[in-house]
């Protein structure tokens, strides 16, 4: 959707530099939920019975809210987020290869540091390596299927895989899911945490799928589609897209390093 | 027309579908992938603090306990500190306690189960004690967006009914959804849970 963005760094936010932080007395911003899908969404059908019905109780921001783990580099392996070598046997998985890599933002267009982005998807005709898949897909020996990666000091991330590939799933009787690649992410507090799933850009699957559309909100929904970006390929070898994820607004919190305010 | 803004738009969540274990708890999945992977045991010999057993199952709106369901848990320490730099409290960090785990619920019972230790009480930012509690988050396929809620504990009666956000919860009877029952079993402290999705029992979530 920012195919035309001027800026690279930050293609969504129209200036070059990311916006300061509002000072205040820490929190996250109010999440504002008309742009996630709604708890009970029948159209996914799993979501029927799995959905509170209760108002969820609001609760400003506690210490146990704006606090979140800490990971770093000795979580992670040095082939963790490359997805075409971290589970290869005796070859390259089989598909298209490509990089993906973004930015992990707040609402205030600033880079969320030294986060975990933790992310899986299926090979490359749809089947994922778990021991409840049953698709008739074959399980391509040379992938797993999972990586993650810490977002440096802007909060840029990357890694390579293989394109994922469509697959049906029980729904309605002819339900498919669009290529997709979940990902999960912490940001600096729990109430940042996020879970959700990237799709790719031209997938003529996207505007029927049941979970995609569980989101009310087109541009929220469009915003999950990941461009081309054919500056960050590769050539001979990767195409890019690039999926920039954006975590709560938070308030100015408190560092040790920062200790005069923010 | 005022200047815009330009805030951005938070990115909508989706479900974490039914295979959420291969990419964070691939062991589960059936395969090995990565050189360090992150579980359910939060302690270590050193960790200060009584040891607890957290037991517990999600249940959907039939009352069937979830089989493909993660939770995380996110904790202080003994001391009641929680390992980040944006908690002020007073008590005492410990660099090797960072006070998050992640488990998958069994595939053929549901159940969910931690190794962890009971967190101190915290002071909340206008001064008041909190009850100790554990802060949980749940994913799972149909959850359009991961559930937040917090466990107590059975055996802090008089923190509990202290406690500034326990007594948020208008109906009294909820409250009760939010603690986890001790129990010793074999000299071990468990402490069980059970979290309804739906129904006449369903659990308070939070919109932190």
């Amino acid at each position: 959707m920012n195919a035309q963005a001027p800026v690279l760094r930050d293609p969504r936010l129209n200036r070059p530099e990311p916006l300061t932080p509002p000072l205040g007395d820490g929190g996250f911003f109010q999440r504002d939920r008309s742009i996630h899908p709604p708890a009970h969404a029948p159209g996914y059908k799993s979501s029927v019975l799995r959905s509170p019905r209760q108002s969820l109780l609001s609760l400003e921001g506690s210490v146990s809210e704006i606090t979140g783990p800490v990971f770093g580099h000795n979580d992670l392996g040095p082939l963790d987020n490359d997805l075409i070598r971290n589970y290869a046997k005796d070859g390259d998985p089989v598909g298209e290869r490509i990089i993906v890599h973004g930015r992990v933002l707040d609402e205030t267009g600033r880079g969320v540091p030294n986060t975990l982005v933790e992310f899986w998807q299926a090979n490359a005709g749809g089947r994922y390596r778990h021991k409840k898949d049953t698709y008739l897909a074959p399980i391509d020996p040379n992938f797993g299927g999972c990586g993650r990666a810490l977002t440096d000091d802007t909060g840029y991330y990357y890694f390579r895989t293989v394109k994922p590939g469509p697959y049906p799933w029980r729904n309605y009787v002819n339900s498919w899911r669009p290529a997709h690649i979940h990902f999960s992410v912490f940001g600096s507090g729990f109430a940042q945490r996020l879970i959700t799933q990237m799709y790719f850009e031209g997938d003529p699957l996207i505007p029927v799928c049941p979970i995609l559309t569980t989101i009310p909100d087109k541009d929220a929904l469009d915003r999950l589609v990941a461009p081309l970006d054919l500056n960050a390929s590769t050539p001979f070898d990767s195409l890019a897209y690039r999926f920039d994820i954006v975590l709560r607004g938070q308030r100015s919190t408190y560092f040790e390093n920062r200790t005069a305010g923010n | 027309m005022p200047q815009p803004l330009n805030y951005l738009k938070e990115t909508a969540s989706q479900t974490a579908g039914p295979y959420v274990h291969i990419g964070l708890i691939p062991a589960m999945a059936g395969f090995d992938i990565f050189e360090k992977n992150f579980s359910n045991v939060l302690t270590t010999p050193n960790t200060e603090g009584e040891r607890i057993t957290l037991e517990g199952k999600v249940l959907d709106g039939t009352g069937t306990p979830l089989r493909d369901v993660l939770l995380e848990i996110w904790q202080a320490n003994a001391a009641g500190r929680y390992n980040h730099p944006a908690d002020r409290t007073a008590g005492a960090l410990e660099q090797e306690f960072r006070g998050w785990g992640r488990a998958g619920s069994d595939f053929e019972s549901g159940l969910v189960t931690f190794e962890t230790i009971k967190p101190g009480a915290i002071v909340d930012k206008a001064g008041r004690k909190c009850a100790p509690h554990i802060n949980v988050w749940i994913v799972a396929r149909g959850i359009n967006i991961g559930l937040n809620t917090r466990l107590y504990f059975s055996d802090e009666e008089a923190a509990n009914a202290a406690d500034p956000v326990l007594n948020l919860i208008e109906q009294t009877a909820r409250r009760s959804t939010l603690i986890a029952k001790r129990s010793d079993r074999a000299g071990k402290v468990v402490y069980s849970f059970t979290i309804h999705l739906q129904g006449p029992e369903e659990t308070v979530f939070f919109d932190v």
